[in-house]
């Protein structure tokens, strides 16, 4: 195992951050803030409770994960994109580096770095409500997973991307949306059908649920099949990224 | 020097056919066998195969076919031994511009399995004048310090063989003399430098031995004297006051032929000869009264050459 390449790897991309850490948090701390204001306030003041909890609390599982998606996508599609573009790709595919420990490199610095904003966020959310953690272990083992697993599918899309339009097509145009539409500030339940039943079609709908269920002990879905579809995208990612170390496509000619 | 360090046999490479463009081979098989130690120039024009070849060696480019064998390790069964025994310098600058020189350096030794050893990168920085500039950001250093700096990170991990791509292009003349005296330097360490080139003037100045590659055939590998010899073929042009109809049988001895309807009289020889038999011939076409109003001496282009050497090969 090359400890030193992926060490190489990993403070490198997180030397990137910290150039640029004040951005990257003051952000999330932000948009939060502006969600907390316009969801929980001018919203939640009408809405008393969803599934036995305070919507100011409810929404924010699916603000940490909204954030997380696009954050993992977006750090870890640049991480390999940005030596794509300047060339110094040379350097990492010449290097002895096994697919393994590039993507160990690579996606471990983006999902630091995902996980860092996601906890900014948690402590942003305590400002404005009382937030409980049920399964604390358990919400950070699911908050880990899904911010990895994103940067899995950022890493591929950094590979596929020709130019830096196409690394925000993806989050701006499939993910932004499903997250909206997969109960990130709604209770599926409070749907009425057939939109229930469409609903259960988004994948994110899963993620944010399994989630929730970590803060407060309930969810629309069950925590099993959560956990089977984080595992499967999961699983997903993994294989792209394999299928394009093994091919070469679009990082070796 | 004994023993080969790298050796390839059969290595191809082909594009295969994307949309209505054809497929391409860009390189033939080749196979070579590199001396330990040794400065080897592949020479060859801008889009001869040279990137191509080495980029395979490197890792950077899958090959279609063959095998590489790198200081005894298969280049794909066993690619982390082969890959840490390998330093390149691309042609291109391509570097991260917000890092610092130091920071960049060291990366590319870690990045190569080694740990740190800031002695080594304090020297190393040093030998390349680049010490006083290890805390500039590389988008602020000059287009040479930038090679400097590929130079390094090439080094940083103690490469057995170290590969320069065009290492001429866009440096100059202070940049150039420093470059070829650290390659010395190196190989006089026992360190392994295959170079690419499109200059013979750089081949003849730097290298063991030379490939002259071209149209991604690798046409031939010699010894550097023996190769300069054919390649350095020079020509004497006499632009004739009165045309000449033929060669007189006075000057046969030197085989000139006429160009331009008689009006040149051109004498091929080659320059790396002790004698060049210009004087002779000179003497010669005075003594029959031969008028001329210029004289001019060109070298063999190198695309000549690689016409005349694909020619052949034909």
């Amino acid at each position: 195992m090359n400890l030193h390449g992926i060490w190489a790897i990993y403070r490198f991309e997180m030397a990137r951050f910290g150039r640029t850490v004040w951005t990257s948090l003051l952000v999330p701390v932000i948009t939060t803030s502006l969600y907390f204001i316009v969801f929980g306030s001018a919203i939640g003041s009408r809405m008393s409770e969803v599934s036995g909890v305070p919507y100011g609390a409810f929404i924010v599982p699916g603000l940490m994960l909204l954030a997380i998606f696009s954050e993992s996508i977006l750090n870890a599609s640049l991480g390999i994109y940005m030596p794509k573009f300047t060339g110094t790709i040379y350097e990492i595919l010449s290097a002895p580096l096994s697919p393994l420990e590039t993507v160990l490199g690579y996606v471990g610095a983006a999902t630091t770095k995902s996980v860092i904003i996601g906890l900014v966020i948690f402590a942003t959310a305590h400002l404005f409500v009382d937030l409980p953690v049920l399964h604390p272990l358990a919400a950070a083992g699911f908050l880990i997973l899904v911010a990895a697993t994103f940067c899995l599918f950022g890493f591929a899309i950094g590979i596929w991307a020709k130019g830096f339009e196409q690394l925000q097509v993806i989050p701006l145009l499939v993910v932004t949306p499903m997250t909206f539409l997969g109960g990130a500030f709604y209770s599926v339940q409070i749907l009425p059908e057939p939109w229930r039943t469409v609903t259960l079609f988004n994948p994110v709908v899963y993620l944010i649920n399994g989630f929730r269920w970590t803060f407060f002990g309930t969810s629309d879905v069950a925590l099993g099949i959560s956990l089977a579809v984080t595992g499967g995208f999961l699983l997903a990612c993994l294989a792209w990224i394999s299928w394009i170390f093994r091919t070469g496509w679009r990082l070796k000619s | 020097m004994t023993g080969a360090v790298l050796t390839l046999a059969g290595v191809a490479k082909t594009y295969a056919p994307r949309g209505s463009q054809p497929g391409t081979t860009a390189l033939q098989p080749v196979d070579l066998s590199i001396r330990r130690g040794e400065i080897f120039a592949l020479l060859g024009p801008n889009g001869a195969g040279k990137t191509t070849l080495i980029s395979i060696i490197c890792g950077i480019v899958t090959p279609s076919a063959g095998t590489i064998t790198v200081d005894g390790h298969d280049a794909q069964a066993d690619y982390k031994a082969a890959r840490r025994a390998i330093g390149l310098v691309p042609q291109e600058l391509s570097t991260d511009a917000f890092e610092s020189v130091l920071a960049t350096v060291s990366f590319s030794r870690r990045l190569f399995g080694r740990a740190a050893d800031p002695a080594y990168i304090e020297q190393l920085l040093r030998d390349l004048a680049l010490w006083e500039k290890r805390n500039a950001r590389i988008m602020e250093l000059s287009g040479g310090m930038k090679r400097r700096v590929l130079i390094a990170k090439a080094l940083a991990h103690e490469p057995e063989i170290l590969f320069l791509d065009e290492p001429s292009a866009g440096v100059d003349v202070a940049l150039r003399r420093d470059m070829w005296t650290m390659v010395r330097s190196l190989r006089d360490r026992g360190v392994t430098i295959i170079l690419t080139t499109h200059y013979i003037e750089e081949a003849e100045e730097m290298a063991d031995r030379v490939g002259v590659i071209a149209k991604g055939r690798l046409l031939l590998v010699d010894e550097k004297a023996a190769l300069m010899s054919r390649l350095g073929k020079r020509t004497l042009d006499l632009t004739l006051t009165e045309p000449m109809a033929a060669i007189p049988d006075a000057l046969a001895d030197w085989h000139p032929t006429l160009e331009q309807d008689g009006h040149v009289l051109r004498y091929v020889f080659n320059a790396t000869d002790e004698r060049t038999g210009i004087p002779s011939f000179l003497r010669r076409v005075q003594e029959l009264g031969i008028g001329f109003k210029d004289l001019e001496t060109a070298k063999s282009s190198l695309e000549d050459i690689f016409v005349d050497l694909v020619g052949e090969r034909a």
